[in-house]
């Protein structure tokens, strides 16, 4: 998925999560995965509206960390490229203590 | 799954439902969610009172352990496996839940839960809470992980948490020992049924973390900072170029010192058994029982449990590289070459306890949903090198490759070897897995899913566990399978007799069973008496050692000589290298035989493995004695 549509809306960008680099951080808009690997995902924190952060990756890039809900954790590329976040270019990734960052 | 229990709103008047009871519970569970730090109380808890089986019929681990309360009554401790719900998706939840609810015959039903929850990430632990909570089992709420929570700046209100869940809540560090004095109050004490306020609809996801979000918000609850130290370390461990170079020196370093620097304590080991035989074979009157004791038992048994000190460093390092949470991040670095030859990265953890032994390995598949995925992961955990090859292999290079520096003083010629070793089990397994996967097994992909733990320094008492455990099972094989086999070889060795005396032992039954198979194994550059230790070995794989112990110390002619020079008398180079590729690629395990039909629910899978790996081995233990000559 490519971002090059999307340049008419500054304020709010869609990605999946797969198009984030370390350090991007945007809010979860969905999973499109089966049922139970949705399921599973939701309860380590992947929900819709939740504020997920770019890390680490392994060489390549690929698995990545992801921060959310207070964990970090490590998905691979294609399961990334499934979950789909709006960007909000307006906060600086700096900001927001205390709440899904940890 | 239990009932939906959407907003049952109970009063606070539930908590004097019960009066105080002296009743003690027999069993209690302790349930949490992965990394909560569940293993670490429960071991806080119950010290070495405590033993690891298998739930009957299924393959999930069972732990159970005896509390002693300060009073000193007991009571018995489930550790339940790690689980984000008790939805019973996988074999892990499924038992859980079962247990929980009581519905597994073979346990009984917990009279009371230890919920432990990570209290620095309390708001997305406590989603397990709620569908726990509406067991209606008496539950203490356990928040794990005091002293980070403090260290980073984090804090709540226990009072408010306890009131909104209607259940007790201690602040505690299982791995400091603090609040610890809470958890048996509770444990003495009348336990009362959980109360909560609300419970969310329990099949919702976002509702029950909504329900999380709520409760921790009534509790006052703030998160902690980030973990500092995690980040740092994770600039390191993760960097691009970095990682994957401290992953390399991490392998290098546990091999260079399992192998070199266990030497000392492996000669201190071998020098107790030198001096209590000598003493024996001067104290008991000559006859065959002395035979038998000092060459059969010290000898067989002897040289291998010489390799003890060996074995547990090997585990200590794999338990600090675990408990410190590298081994997650080692996991991600891998998931590459895993995802390449078509396995899915939960397969890297069985595939890694395989380096310890591939029987908890096998057993570790279960969290593997896909059932192929599994199938595969199982078949290719006995490439691995696991610590039975590990005597077999340091005897061999001790005895063929000469000691030198390969880089400076950072890696010797013998650990370059035994790296060489472990790489060509790995490649076997990679290249097996290739197989399979684009083959008989192919399937589609899952999720990977891994949770980054932060980085935390192992206790003492978590690895001294491990460690204990390891030696248990190490010497009950010495002293039971190999035992077994190296009476049963001296009887071989001391048969016919002739005129009432032993034969020569080229002569004896195990003699000639060597020699009828030697025409099958001289390509390989094997001799007979290496055949006895390839039959022997079928067993387990270190029994090689204790049979070329007990070989040795029958014949006159070798009986004085140690092991490794009498080995190079027995192997031409060539030989001792097919040897070990054939120690690399040979399925010699009655156990891992075992678990593997078990698992897999019959004996195709197990013979179809056997003769794929035993082929393998013979191909290249020849292509090895005619490649080095």
């Amino acid at each position: 998925m490519q971002l090059s549509g999307n340049y008419d809306r500054p304020e709010a960008l869609f990605a999946t999560l797969g198009d984030l680099r370390r350090g991007d951080a945007g809010i979860l808009a969905d999973i499109d995965l089966p049922g139970d690997d949705a399921r599973r995902l939701m309860e380590l924190g992947f929900l819709p509206g939740a504020r997920v952060t770019a890390g680490h990756s392994a060489p390549g890039g690929d698995p990545r960390v992801f921060q959310v809900d207070g964990s970090e954790i490590a998905l691979r590329r294609e399961t990334a490229r499934r979950m789909r976040v709006r960007i909000d270019k307006s906060k600086p990734h700096k900001s927001k203590l205390g709440r899904s960052r940890q | 799954m239990s009932e939906c229990s959407d907003c049952r709103t109970c009063g606070v008047t539930a908590v004097l439902e019960f009066p105080q009871s002296a009743a003690l519970p027999k069993t209690v569970a302790v349930i949490g969610p992965p990394n909560s730090g569940k293993t670490t109380l429960f071991n806080r808890l119950t010290g070495l009172h405590q033993k690891v089986a298998n739930f009957p019929g299924v393959t999930v681990e069972q732990h159970t352990g005896i509390a002693e309360l300060p009073d000193g009554r007991s009571i018995r401790l489930i550790d339940l496996p790690g689980v984000y719900s008790l939805s019973p998706r996988s074999e892990d939840e499924q038992i859980a839940h079962d247990v929980l609810t009581g519905e597994r015959a073979d346990t009984p039903k917990p009279e009371a839960i230890l919920l432990v929850l990570d209290s620095t990430n309390l708001q997305r632990h406590l989603m397990l809470a709620a569908p726990i909570l509406a067991l209606g089992v008496p539950t203490l709420v356990v928040l794990n992980m005091a002293d980070d929570l403090r260290n980073r700046g984090g804090h709540l209100d226990l009072n408010k948490l306890s009131a909104e869940l209607g259940a007790p809540v201690a602040l505690v560090s299982a791995r400091r020992g603090e609040g610890i004095g809470e958890v048996f109050d509770f444990l003495a004490g009348a336990m009362l049924k959980p109360a909560p306020k609300q419970l969310p609809l329990l099949q919702d996801v976002p509702k029950c973390r909504q329900w999380a979000g709520q409760v921790g918000s009534q509790a006052k609850y703030h998160a902690p900072f980030a973990p500092k130290w995690t980040r740092r370390l994770d600039a390191v461990f993760l960097h691009p170029v970095g990682g994957p170079l401290v992953f390399v020196a991490v392998v290098v370093a546990v091999f260079q010192t399992i192998f070199s620097y266990a030497v000392p304590l492996m000669d201190g080991m071998k020098w107790l058994f030198d001096v209590s035989g000598a003493w024996i074979a001067h104290t008991m009157p000559e006859g065959v029982i002395r035979s038998l004791l000092i060459e059969g038992v010290w000898k067989g048994v002897g040289s291998v449990v010489v390799f003890l000190p060996q074995v547990l460093l090997l585990f200590l390092f794999i338990g600090i590289l675990e408990d410190s949470g590298y081994l997650a991040r080692a996991a991600l670095i891998a998931d590459r070459t895993m995802a390449r030859v078509g396995l899915q990265g939960k397969s890297f953890i069985p595939l890694l306890s395989a380096y310890a032994c591939a029987v908890p390995a096998i057993l570790a598949t279960r969290t593997i949903e896909n059932k192929r995925d599994r199938f595969a992961t199982i078949l290719i955990a006995p490439f691995m090198t696991c610590s039975a090859r590990l005597p077999v292999y340091t005897l061999i290079i001790a005895a063929f490759i000469p000691d030198r520096h390969l880089l400076g003083r950072l890696l010797s010629t013998q650990t370059a070897a035994m790296l060489g070793l472990y790489l060509l089990g790995f490649l076997a397994a990679v290249v097996t897995a290739r197989l399979l996967k684009s083959s008989i097994l192919k399937s589609g992909r899952t999720p990977f899913l891994l949770e980054m733990p932060s980085y935390r320094w192992p206790t003492f008492q978590s690895l001294g566990l491990r460690l204990v455990d390891r030696a248990k099972v190490f010497l009950r094989r010495a002293g039971t399978i190999i035992l077994l086999v190296t009476v049963l070889l001296w009887i071989a060795g001391h048969l016919p007799t002739v005129n009432g005396k032993a034969p020569g032992f080229p002569n004896s039954l195990a003699g000639t069973m060597g020699r009828t198979i030697e025409p099958v194994i001289k390509p390989l550059g094997f001799n007979w008496k290496i055949g006895i230790g390839l039959i022997t070995s079928l067993a387990a794989r270190e029994t090689l050692v204790s049979t070329l112990g007990s070989i040795y110390g029958m014949d006159p002619d070798t009986n004085k000589e140690g092991l490794q020079q009498a080995l190079q008398h027995d192997l031409t180079p060539g030989g001792a290298f097919a040897l070990l590729v054939f120690f690399a690629f040979a399925m010699q395990c009655i156990s891992t035989i075992a678990v593997v039909r078990r698992e897999t629910g019959g004996w195709k899978w197990p013979a179809l493995q056997f003769t794929y790996m035993s082929v393998l081995a013979y191909v290249g233990a020849f292509l090895a004695n005619h490649v080095i000559r």
